[in-house]
């Protein structure tokens, strides 16, 4: 009975590999059309779970995710656009339910501060390089050659 | 400009985030924790009937007027009962607290209010979890602290014990008062 010890384990690697594979949202959904899917899709992928720790609200099985993800379908068929739904969800969850933050006066400077870096970072470099090069072209004073000639000629 | 100070930025930038790393270990910061949205918002508004009584609606107007604390709770979760004993006392020493009994079976909860004393002034049957969507709960038990006005001071996550209420809470509440 060996083959059919055989078969079990493997029916049971198969169960575990696909069940495993499954998305944690378990809800069936049916969409007036594919681009309203999509959005669907992009929207709950980029929210993020008020309840848990980084994970996503389209990947999660709390309670608050479901809710998130129906209020999303619902305000798809109503017509609204992804604008005003991220905004619909930051004031009642705030900015901790989006992971892509939104441009403000306070998160202005996460564009702002790497372009800075950049910048001067280039700078400096243009301005390291360009002292280095002029300081090779020393020429060597009238004295220096003197010394150098009497230093080979005594060698030889 | 001194060259040598140049070679110190990086030096500094990254003293400069052992500092704040270090502070946000040592301080304790949870990252758990979620800012309310509400705090300094008025508490929304709703159309919801009451627990006691189906056919009676209530809405904000309806519980606002004086400060309260807003306690969402349930019979699924475990924590709210060991907070339940916690809100009984409150409400004995003339806190005012208004329930919102969120997604929650009608029976279940009336059952449950009977059996451990009901601490609710006026209780909010929440079934599908509206109100709680439009104040941004994540989890039950949550407790805002909502002044005269009807304005959120405050927000709290998590079951209310006697320690936290003497120790923090109960300043915020005498404030509003």
């Amino acid at each position: 009975m060996k083959w059919c010890n055989r078969t079990a384990a493997t029916l049971s690697f198969l169960v575990l590999l696909f069940g495993s594979l499954a998305f944690a949202a378990s809800e069936v959904l049916t969409f007036d059309n594919d681009e309203l899917r999509e959005r669907y899709a992009e929207l709950t992928f980029q929210f993020r779970c008020p309840k848990c720790q980084n994970q996503n609200v389209a990947d999660s099985n709390a309670p608050i995710s479901v809710d998130i993800r129906q209020k999303t379908y619902e305000m798809l068929h109503q017509g609204y656009s992804d604008q005003d739904i991220v905004d619909f969800m930051v004031d009642r969850y705030t900015e901790f339910v989006i992971y892509k933050p939104q441009m403000s006066v306070v998160t202005i400077w996460l564009w702002v501060v790497p372009a800075v870096v950049l910048l001067s970072g280039l700078i400096l470099l243009i301005r390291m390089t360009r002292s280095r090069s002029s300081e090779t072209v020393d020429e060597l004073t009238d004295d220096d050659r003197d010394r150098l000639k009497t230093l080979l000629e005594d060698k030889s | 400009m001194n060259k040598k100070l140049i070679f110190a930025i990086p030096l500094v930038v990254v003293a400069a985030m052992f500092g704040v790393f270090g502070y946000a270990l040592v301080s304790g910061v949870d990252p758990k924790s979620v800012p309310s949205a509400l705090t300094g918002e008025p508490l929304p508004d709703f159309k919801l009937s009451e627990l006691q009584d189906e056919k009676a609606f209530l809405s904000r107007d309806d519980i606002t007027g004086e400060p309260m604390l807003v306690n969402i709770w349930a019979t699924w979760c475990g924590s709210c009962k060991y907070e339940h004993p916690v809100l009984n006392a409150l409400a004995a020493s003339g806190v005012r607290i208004i329930g919102i009994n969120y997604k929650d079976d009608r029976a279940l909860a009336l059952k449950w209010l009977d059996e451990y004393a009901d601490p609710y002034e006026v209780d909010v049957y929440d079934p599908n979890g509206d109100l709680g969507f439009d104040l941004g709960v994540t989890g039950a038990p949550e407790t805002f602290f909502v002044d005269s006005e009807g304005n959120v001071q405050y927000r709290f996550q998590g079951p209310i014990t006697d320690q936290l209420w003497q120790d923090k809470l109960k300043a915020i509440y005498d404030e509003m008062v």
